[in-house]
């Protein structure tokens, strides 16, 4: 993986750092660079309490944001910044407001390379709203000066329209401490981790490459 | 969140907050990825937050799952598929329908001060 400077990871909800990239801020930590990551939202609209639950819509975000914290711990980010919009508002937000908001985070933290969703291929309206405003943001910035964008997408249609993705980590190195941060967001995933924790035993080769591969598509600007 | 298995103790916090003022949360969501997993699933759902409202009167019927309604003063609120409820410390009446996975499926809340 390319030694970066800085790099700032964009992402709309606590847990969405886990399963696609979280291998990838392991080892950038590793190498020494420093990563910051922005949480739009707490997930607030997040369905998964628990069966039997064992909280409710208003104290979930409460819960997140504890899981949050400890995952981006897990993972040695020093620079947690939590930005305060709604789960799955983001879309409704003003554009230009919410592409401003991105310019002055890129603009603080200065990165080499910022990782967040593809636009129009990540599945999820906030995913899709969080990489069009940072996609918006790095275009206000002069060609010659800007970051590298490293997208996630994941929709069903992504690789027949993108194409294969340009960039595949393998991160078996640091995959236990991917699976640290998967686990930190307990409220979310100990539900299907029972399933995982049994075919990473055995390890069940489909599981294995989801595991320790994490997939990037290079941001094609058009302007 | 405790199953409702008593709807009459449901039914006395409704009464409760009857002709004053109250805020309403009420949401119902498939979840955002329903679609992504089975595209032939027709994915719909509605939010609303802090809609400050006056009912005269709520009532909760059905057999687990149970609904809510409640006649306000120009209109309706209701809630369908309704499993769960709780009175919070904040003296709020939260009220959820859990799917059999324990998937939060609609929620309706009824609350003397604004939502956070």
């Amino acid at each position: 993986m390319e030694k970066e400077r800085h790099v700032l990871v964009v992402f709309p909800h606590p847990d969405d750092e886990a399963f696609g990239v979280s291998g990838t801020i392991a080892t950038h930590v590793q190498n020494g660079t420093p990563v910051t990551y922005a949480c739009l939202t707490l997930g607030e609209m997040g369905r998964n309490m628990g069966n039997p639950p064992f909280t409710n819509r208003e104290n979930l975000p409460k819960i997140r944001k504890e899981e949050l914290k400890a995952a981006a711990a897990a993972l040695g980010i020093q620079d947690l910044r939590m930005l305060g919009y709604r789960d799955k508002t983001v879309e409704f937000e003003d554009d230009e407001k919410l592409a401003n908001a991105m310019l002055s985070l890129i603009n603080d933290v200065n990165p080499s390379l910022i990782i967040t969703f593809y636009p129009g291929y990540s599945v999820h309206p906030d995913h899709d709203a969080t990489g069009a405003a940072v996609v918006r943001a790095v275009e206000k910035i002069p060609a010659a000066a800007r970051p590298k964008l490293h997208c996630v997408a994941f929709s069903n249609n992504c690789v027949q329209e993108l194409g294969e993705a340009d960039i595949i980590h393998n991160i078996s190195a640091v995959a236990g401490i991917k699976l640290a941060a998967i686990q930190a967001h307990r409220s979310q995933t100990e539900q299907m981790f029972g399933d995982v924790t049994e075919k990473l035993k055995n390890q069940d080769p489909q599981m294995m490459v989801w595991i320790n591969n994490e997939r990037f598509w290079t941001y094609k600007f058009n302007k | 969140m405790e199953p409702i298995k008593n709807h009459l103790q449901v039914q006395e916090a409704i009464n409760k907050y009857a002709n004053q003022d109250v805020y309403i949360h009420l949401e119902t969501t498939n979840g955002a990825y329903a679609s992504h997993h089975d595209q032939t699933f027709f994915s719909a759902g509605a939010y609303i937050r802090n809609a400050l409202v006056r009912y005269e009167h709520g009532k909760i019927t059905g057999t687990d799952p149970y609904r809510v309604g409640l006649k306000i003063n120009l209109g309706w609120i209701y809630a369908e598929g309704l499993t769960h409820f709780e009175v919070d410390e904040q003296n709020r009446l939260l009220l959820a329908g859990h799917d059999n996975k324990g998937k939060l499926a609609v929620a309706l809340e009824i609350s003397p001060t604004p939502f956070e």
